[in-house]
């Protein structure tokens, strides 16, 4: 890379949301540049072998949300996209006993039923409403949100097409999607449900990755949003890409190249430059600047507008807005290199139980208490955690006979209030292995290896602030027309030609592309009408 | 009474689906899990091993061996060699397809020749003043199908030559101390395997390919998943994408190899001296390009196959289980033109595909057609290309 270098568009930060932006602009015939930071792509969707033959999921670990018209537009099945199915879902109970749901619709209904005969087929009602939900604010996720506060024609009808589509749905969604995106998922989940197993269950999706209880006004969208992805065609399952999420976003890597994408590893930026409100570039840490017509921030929008660009160029209710984004991530990760396969005594030597997640979070009052802890600044003592012993879905991820274990942990809130992270590290990790030791006797013995990411470690790291894995969170007044801020949901920013596309952008959050895919649909339009493109075709 | 392969008292007990399929007048596992696409994933990502066992098995031996099959075998047996295997037809006297199948040459004089139907009256019918015998000795072996990224180190772990293995080449080597005849073959379109075991010995040789694979977590894989597989490699099935001549009432029912998609099987057919059955209808097509349709590939317009579902209220159903039943093919101008006859979602490719008869116009790769889809009871026609076939074609299936 040399000074004189110039390029159409620049993209800050190689996360899937950049890599996804990436390849789509040079898929329109735009000179790319990806810049990371780090060593590597991927942002918070890495897999890095920390002992050898063990792979570990760093921060994200599994997939669902990733939109399909993302994996065939960019032709991501030719550079090797593979998600690996997670049929199981297991949640261990503090009595010995477990839920354990397959894919196999009547067996799970046995299986409901052997905690609560009437939440059999409650379950198949609710899982049927929640699917006429997402296939109802399918369009809503998949396409660029009105812009709430101009007065354009064009936004105007916007919005009146985004009232006649809700218009047209049936009361029965219609009203689900309200309590869903306003209330608790505790609330929903209580009129369905009497099993505590199966609504602690439940509400785990609830919760992850937000500062809410299943209780909390707030829970109910967490819950929708969890919902919302797909595996092969089936709503709110999940799969292990092959090679954990970093995997993927290799594969991402090879796409972006493939379309003639430039990646720039180690290339920390300091300031994307500007003159007079118009975006001429980025200035990188090693002092060479870089020209560019577009540049698009994949960062958060904390680092978009207070960090990249000076904040006094940009409007003050912008600047106020993002201040008071709220980020408080609160979820960690520790990872585990095993010996061998946990053993949960009431299953013996079976391990097909292990096919997909483990849901430590026996009950709503189990959670809420994990929460209370968060709400007066401390790490829960019983922590939630989500986990998947990721080799037995993928064996290559751990050699013949090891394994290798994602747990993602809830509570742990980024301000401590009577410590801090460096301080509780370890302590905090001890308290996930207890809690792995009383449900798997014996767990400890096992553990070859930890690998301990507490928010503050996400936020080093990743440059997530605040560890929030949302890159800002889920709450109603920071998504869709707010998101990040009320009149900048659509990509653009103050400056002519600065844009975002990460997370803290619509639909954004967890690994799912669209916010990179819709920017990039943003930026090609803005660019034909001005005609600023140079080659693109109209 | 339905018959056990030799393999079944362990299929048996991994079976937990309780789900079997008749092959042959043998019984088979459907699938062993609830979720057919771990068994799938299991031959893509790592290795499954699938009980093949009811295929017809023939012995074709003596000094006249080779000049026998070299007559009744579309594809010059000639050049396959000792220790190597053909995929082959073999035709009526009119070019039309009876049947295809896999040949493998243990020696200069002896081959092993498998089928899904039984001709054993068709050869031995053949035979003439040859100094051949044909013998039926499906009963004598079991054959086990290991396939999938892991299958070579796994196999080798057992029986090290194999590791040398070239695609299409056979070794006879031993696992444990069961003889067995190890071929680079099978119906996946991934690297893989078939071991034919003496059936005495099957039950020896499955533990011990199941034991070296425990920690690879190899997994059986059925019936439903070897047909997913087959699909995706463009591999055929008769009586599902063509009828043998044999059994057809009429000649629309028939098929040749070059309507198939087999046309390569003859491209040195002028240097080849051989007088064998349908020569001469083989060189006509060729000659006169009569062929009267093409057997291709197609891929369904993934955003076109959502429309039609989004705009009805429906989420876009992706289902792996092979349709494989007619599903009409439309010219851009709406006119049936074909029909496809195995239909799927892949799961590695992430879209729609079909095997499909197309007429000779619409074969190129690119070219668009129309598949009839049905939602909701009733008829949709959705935009498709042609396709070159195999549909998923891995470096590692022939290197």
């Amino acid at each position: 890379m040399s000074a004189s270098r110039s390029y159409d568009a620049i993209v800050i930060g190689a996360g899937h949301n950049g890599l996804v932006n990436g390849a789509y602009l040079a898929k329109a015939g735009l000179k790319t540049l990806i810049l990371e930071r780090r060593h590597l792509v991927g942002g918070a969707a890495i897999t890095e072998e920390l002992r050898p033959g063990f792979q570990f999921t760093t921060f994200s670990y599994a997939l669902s949300l990733i939109r399909p018209d993302i994996v065939a537009e960019l032709e991501l099945t030719k550079h090797g996209f593979m998600v690996l199915p997670m049929p199981h879902s297991f949640a261990p109970m503090e009595n010995g006993d477990h839920l354990l749901i397959g894919t196999d619709h009547y067996r799970n209904q046995i299986e409901v039923a052997r905690h609560s005969q009437r939440d059999a087929d409650a379950l198949e009602d609710f899982e049927h409403l929640m699917g006429m939900v997402v296939q109802a604010v399918k369009p809503l996720v998949d396409s660029i949100p009105p812009n709430i506060v101009s007065k354009e024609p064009e936004e105007l009808a916007r919005m009146a097409a985004l009232g006649s589509h809700l218009r047209n749905l049936d009361p029965k969604v219609l009203h689900m999607l309200v309590r869903l995106l306003t209330g608790s998922s505790a609330d929903i989940l209580d009129d369905y449900f009497e099993s505590e197993i199966l609504k602690g269950w439940l509400a785990s999706s609830s919760i992850i990755g937000s500062k809410v209880g299943p209780r909390s006004q707030g829970s109910g969208l967490v819950l929708l949003y969890h919902s919302m992805g797909e595996y092969d065609g089936i709503f709110g399952k999940w799969g292990l890409h092959k090679g954990g999420n970093g995997g993927f976003t290799q594969v991402l890597a090879r796409a972006a190249q493939a379309y003639g994408a430039e990646i720039a590893l180690n290339s920390p930026v300091t300031a994307v430059t500007t003159t007079n409100g118009r975006v001429t570039g980025v200035a990188l840490e090693s002092g060479v600047e870089l020209e560019a017509t577009v540049v698009v921030s994949a960062l958060d929008p904390r680092r978009t507008f207070l960090q990249l660009v000076d904040p006094r160029e940009l409007p003050l209710d912008l600047v106020e807005n993002i201040r008071r984004m709220r980020f408080q991530g609160t979820s960690s990760k520790v990872n585990f290199a095993l010996d061998g396969l946990p053993r949960y005594p009431a299953l013996g030597d079976r391990w097909e139980q292990y096919r997909g997640f483990i849901n430590i979070g026996p009950s709503i009052d189990y959670l809420e208490r994990a929460f209370d802890d968060a709400k007066y600044g401390s790490y829960s003592r019983r922590p939630y955690i989500d986990a998947s012993i990721q080799s037995v879905i993928d064996p290559e991820m751990a050699p013949p006979g090891k394994h290798v274990m994602s747990c993602f942990v809830q509570y742990t809130p980024y301000h401590l209030k009577e410590s801090d992270w460096d301080t509780e590290r370890e302590n905090m990790a001890d308290t996930v292995q207890n809690t792995l030791e009383r449900f798997f006797p014996g767990f400890s013995n096992l553990v070859l290896q930890r690998e301990v990411v507490t928010p503050l470690d996400i936020e080093r790291t990743v440059g997530l602030t605040e560890g929030n894995i949302f890159a800002g969170e889920f709450l109603a007044p920071q998504m869709y027309f707010f998101r990040p801020a009320p009149g900048w949901n659509q990509y653009r920013t103050p400056l002519d030609g600065y844009y975002q596309c990460g997370s803290g952008t619509h639909p954004g959050g967890c690994v799912i592309g669209a916010p990179g895919k819709l920017a990039s649909t943003q930026i090609i339009s803005d660019l034909r009408e001005k005609a600023w493109g140079g080659g693109l075709p109209r | 009474m339905i018959e056990p392969t030799p393999f079944h008292a362990r299929t048996a007990a991994l079976n937990r689906t309780g789900l079997w399929s008749h092959w042959a007048g043998q019984i088979v596992v459907e699938r062993y899990d609830l979720d057919p696409k771990v068994e799938y994933y299991a031959v893509r990502n790592a290795a499954g091993l699938f009980d093949t066992s009811p295929l017809f098995k023939y012995r074709i031996a003596g000094p006249d061996a080779e000049r026998f099959l070299a007559g009744v075998l579309a594809r010059d047996v000639r050049k396959c060699r000792p220790g190597q295997a053909q995929y082959t037809f073999w035709c009526d006297d009119r070019g039309f397809v009876n049947e295809d199948g896999v040949v493998f040459r243990t020696s200069s004089d002896e081959f092993l020749l498998t089928s899904a139907e039984p001709n054993l009256s068709y050869l031995r019918n053949l035979i003439g003043y040859l100094r051949v015998e044909v013998e039926d000795v499906s009963a004598d072996y079991g054959i086990l199908v290991l396939a999938g990224p892991g299958s070579r180190a796994l196999l080798a772990s057992l029986a090290t030559e194999t590791s040398q293995l070239e695609y299409f080449h056979l070794t006879q080597t031993k696992i444990g101390s069961a003889p067995v005849i190890v071929s680079r073959t099978g119906y996946t379109g991934d690297l893989g395997y078939e071991v034919w075991v003496e059936s005495g010995d099957a039950l020896a040789v499955w533990d011990a390919l199941m034991e070296a694979g425990s920690s690879r977590r190899l997994i059986p894989f059925g019936n439903l998943v070897l047909r997913m597989l087959r699909i995706e490699a463009g591999l055929l099935l008769i009586g599902v994408d063509f009828r043998s001549s044999r059994f057809a009432w009429t000649d629309e029912q028939r098929a040749t190899p070059i309507e198939l998609g087999y046309g390569w099987m003859f491209r040195d057919l002028a240097k080849d001296d051989r007088a064998f059955i349908g020569r001469k209808a083989i060189e006509a097509e060729l000659a006169g390009a009569t062929s009267r349709w093409k057997l291709v590939g197609i891929e369904l317009d993934w955003r076109r196959f959502d429309d039609a579902h989004r705009s009805l209220g429906l989420p876009t159903p992706k289902i792996d289980v092979p349709v494989e039943e007619a599903m009409m093919i439309y010219s851009l101008d709406r006119e049936v033109v074909g029909f496809s006859s195995s239909f799927m979602y892949s799961p590695m490719l992430q879209r729609h595909i079909a095997l499909a008869r197309v007429p000779l116009s619409l074969m190129a790769p690119g070219s668009p057609v129309q598949l009839e889809i049905m939602i909701n009871h009733r008829f949709y026609p959705v935009g498709a290309t042609v396709t070159r076939l195999p549909f998923f074609n891995p470096e590692r299936k022939t290197v």
